[in-house]
């Protein structure tokens, strides 16, 4: 009845940086040869790559394999498959969990644990979704979305002496 | 006409009522027993508690519930340290080392002491003996911030079902009780005076005794005084 106009369609997502390199790890020590596909913006790390240092680039990541270290893609998406697993500080723009990461796990958008998914650490990011199924172990800080709270000052533990609720109210 | 959080409240007082999402998440799962929602007053009392703290830390001691850690997220813009005691309780029971737990609870908890502004404490102390359930108290009342409140439920119903659960939140002003197999049993109902005891060093706001037979309570520490 309605047609869509597949011509009109893009067939990948719009492209952010097509000519960078795709990942580049500093002091790395693959245990095997590496086989990083590079395709259409999205970097496969397969099943068999150990990589220990640290992992940064501009494109979206998929790691299946075993990563030591830090992983550092600000600006893009960050995939832990079902056979990945990272002990590794992450910084990513979103972050999508279905294997099993050890460390602490900042996103500037989204962190994603899906079903089987097993994070064991911190997360900090405006958006948190954890599966049903899923594992997490660790503290999860979201600040409040569109609030410019975020930057305000940071919080005096154990401040024994001083801790009254503060009258500010905020509206939901 | 009444609005539907009237309603809600209305049937709430007739008894529980089964959502229709309930029976396909039972039947998706074979580890969950039964979902049923039921109206909570509590809640909304801890979340008004905390609400004008800045970036406030809480505590769950609950398994992980996603949707509560986006709840209280987006609802208080706070971080959630999610503590599962009950598995701890299960990893215990598993190993024949109950009688460890008092000195367990005792050193569980890595936060500097005074530094949690909120803790939901579930009903996990229906499922401890006397002295596991004093030196947890202990520890949560020596983590909470002066004026930092806790939210507790006890169990009023002699039940012994070898289950746990996850309480959802639906929103302000509904739980979802979501069972889900437990290696131990619920055991004395606490009464009213024992659970004052427990957490002798806070002061009770509020108390409601509701139609799912829970008692919620919530507990505030008292600010030192000047």
């Amino acid at each position: 009845m309605w047609k869509r106009d597949e011509s009109v369609k893009p067939a990948t997502p719009p492209a952010q940086t097509p000519a960078t390199a795709p990942a580049a790890p500093v002091g790395a020590a693959p245990a095997s040869e590496p086989r990083a596909q590079i395709g259409r913006d999205n970097v496969n790390i397969g099943k068999s790559v150990i990589i220990k240092g640290e992992l940064s680039g501009s494109e979206d990541l998929t790691i299946e394999g075993q990563v030591e270290g830090r992983i550092d893609l600000k600006d893009n998406v960050l995939t832990i498959g079902p056979n990945g697993k990272i002990k590794a500080e992450v910084f990513a723009k979103a972050v999508v969990v279905l294997g099993e990461v050890t460390g602490n796990v900042t996103a500037s958008e989204k962190v994603d644990i899906r079903d089987n998914g097993s994070v064991d650490g911190d997360i900090a990011s405006p958006r948190v979704a954890i599966a049903e199924g899923a594992h997490f172990r660790g503290a999860v800080d979201m600040q409040r979305s569109g609030a410019a709270k975020a930057q305000a000052k940071p919080n005096a533990p154990a401040a024994a002496g001083d801790a009254k609720p503060q009258a500010q109210k905020v509206g939901a | 006409m009444a609005d539907a959080r009237s309603l809600t409240d209305f049937f709430g007082i007739l008894g529980h009522r089964r959502t229709g999402e309930s029976a396909a998440t039972v039947d998706a799962s074979v580890t969950q027993v039964a979902e049923v929602s039921y109206p909570t007053k509590a809640l909304q009392k801890f979340l008004s508690c905390l609400v004008g703290a800045e970036n406030p830390l809480i505590l769950d001691l609950g398994p992980v519930v996603g949707s509560n850690v986006t709840f209280f997220g987006e609802h208080l813009g706070c971080r959630i340290r999610v503590e599962d005691v009950a598995a701890d309780l299960d990893r215990h029971m598993k190993e024949g080392r109950l009688e460890q737990l008092p000195e367990y609870f005792a050193g569980r908890f890595t936060q500097a002491p005074g530094s949690v502004d909120g803790i939901l404490c579930w009903d996990i102390l229906d499922y401890l003996d006397r002295p596991a359930a004093q030196a947890l108290a202990t520890a949560l009342c020596r983590l909470l911030k002066p004026a930092g409140c806790l939210l507790g439920l006890f169990s009023t119903a002699e039940t012994r079902d070898q289950v746990y659960t996850k309480y959802v939140v639906v929103d302000e002003s509904t739980l979802r009780y979501r069972t889900y197999p437990a290696l131990r049993q619920r055991q004395r109902t606490l009464l009213n005076g024992d659970i004052i005891k427990l957490f002798k060093d806070l002061r009770v706001t509020d108390s409601f005794l509701m139609k799912s037979r829970l008692r919620e309570m919530l507990f505030r520490k008292p600010a030192p005084r000047a």
